[in-house]
């Protein structure tokens, strides 16, 4: 069984959907025990890092996500799902995220798209990912898969575990690696058949390991 | 690579898509569900589904379908069309949606925008505008598909909008929607250039170089057409094809 933490971000739905989709069991969860029975964990999320934190912590979140990660059992984070496995956000100034990874999230900057106009802000739309460290996550995938991407925040890493980057206007983050912790800025639940690939990847990793 | 989108919209009428599809191999050219298959398939980037059914009776018809739809493509899509309540924010968005549109009930009521913006996040919120040009310059905004000139200003109101929270303009020319002659550029590079969210550019799409234009004139973000596509007079993977050639940036070629 999946774990998919229910936090009160965002579309929860939409991931629960498309695992069920490749036959995964799912279940939605607001209650941090039920990450004891689960065999990976999955974290979406939308909405504000502050937000999400308060939540998290709020339900009593915090520790057992640790202690799941530490289980080396398969652990997915998705979007805002990702952004707070790190230290702090620009978006939430002072507000502590899990800190399990190094690393800042920033605001978007300005910058000009390839016709020349402006780059709008939230990132919003499909972009090429260009696969930094093959791994697990990324097999079976065309070269510089399309992913879709809603985000106004992006991640640049501190340590040696991006797993891919996406350009807009500024080199993005676009997914991370660490042992069994995977996680991604875009919405594999939303990047078509590219995305079901990734889900049906990482459902093998859940059975067989990275 | 940011890719530029190309977004099918159904309208739906009680839970039909109104003048149907001539898509070969569907069991049902009306059925929605099965349109939104079809485009996936043909790879749209990006689905809007418009509600046009005129009584609200009908607002479960439309649920059920955003939930088959939500259960059988994995892209985004939007759902718009008699949204007037975050309650139905909310009903659109668990029933699987990624993004709910709002139209007259925001120009009414624009703390709808906020509100909605703070309970679900920018990202799902969509404001729909159906502009006119006025015969001194610029344009205003139109209610009820086009019959009530609200005299509001389209760009103050793109504006204010984004100040609200809205994460994403879908903006549609009244002056050339079902015209086929092209898109509102001049429309579309004012409200793009006014505002920083993204920008759907609808109404007027006849040929494949007006895509081009509402893409590099009209500075658009993405285009949105309807029975152009429903009825094969253009596919997306052909209009994906020009516009690569012609050096914009599309997905999945």
């Amino acid at each position: 069984m999946i774990a998919v933490i229910d936090y009160g971000a965002g579309n929860i739905q939409s991931v629960v959907k498309a695992f069920e989709h490749i036959g995964c069991d799912c279940a939605v969860t607001d209650n941090p025990d039920v990450l004891s029975d689960a065999d990976a964990a999955v974290m979406p999320g939308v909405g504000s890092f502050g937000d999400a934190m308060d939540n998290l912590r709020t339900r009593g979140f915090e520790r057992p996500i640790e202690d799941f990660i530490e289980s080396g059992k398969p652990f997915l984070g998705i979007c805002l799902g990702m952004q707070i496995l790190f230290g702090g956000s620009e978006e939430s100034p002072g507000v502590r995220g899990l800190d399990i990874f190094k690393g800042e999230i920033r605001r978007i900057p300005p910058g000009a798209d390839a016709c020349g106009a402006r780059l709008k802000i939230p990132h919003i739309g499909w972009n090429s990912l260009s696969i930094e460290k093959p791994g697990a996550l990324f097999q079976d995938l065309a070269d510089k898969p399309f992913v879709y991407f809603v985000h106004s925040y992006y991640l640049c890493a501190t340590e040696d575990i991006v797993t891919a980057r996406t350009d807009y206007g500024v080199p993005v983050d676009a997914a991370v690696q660490k042992g069994n912790i995977y996680a991604c800025q875009f919405h594999p639940e939303k990047s078509g058949d590219i995305g079901i690939q990734m889900l049906k990847n990482f459902k093998r990793i859940c059975k067989e390991g990275n | 690579m940011h890719a530029k989108r190309i977004i099918p919209c159904l309208d739906i009428k009680d839970g039909r898509v109104v003048k149907g599809t001539n898509f070969v191999g569907l069991r049902d050219a009306g059925d929605p569900v099965e349109t939104a298959v079809e485009y996936n398939k043909q790879r749209a980037d990006e689905l809007v589904l418009l509600d046009i059914t005129a009584s609200s009776d009908a607002r479960g018809i439309m649920t059920d379908i955003v939930r088959r739809v939500a259960d059988s493509i994995f892209i985004p899509f939007t759902v718009g069309g008699g949204i007037r309540t975050l309650d139905d924010f909310t009903d659109i968005l668990r029933a699987g949606a990624d993004k709910v549109s709002v139209n007259s009930a925001a120009l009414q009521n624009p703390e709808l925008i906020r509100e909605a913006a703070y309970k679900f996040g920018s990202q799902c919120v969509v404001v729909a505008m159906d502009a006119k040009r006025k015969q001194d310059g610029g344009w205003t905004l139109y209610l009820n598909v086009g019959r009530i000139d609200t005299g509001m200003d389209a760009l103050e109101w793109a504006k204010k909008v984004e100040s609200l929270g809205a994460g994403e303009i879908l903006l549609t020319s009244m002056d050339c929607d079902g015209v086929k002659k092209g898109y509102d550029n001049e429309l579309n590079a004012a409200v793009s250039s006014t505002v920083s969210i993204p920008v759907i550019a609808s109404g007027g799409a006849g040929e494949l170089s007006h895509f081009y234009d509402a893409l590099t004139k009209g500075r658009a973000d993405a285009v949105l057409a309807a029975s152009l596509f429903h009825f094969g007079e253009i596919t997306i993977p052909q209009l994906k094809e020009y516009l690569h050639g012609r050096g914009i940036p599309v997905r999945n070629m």
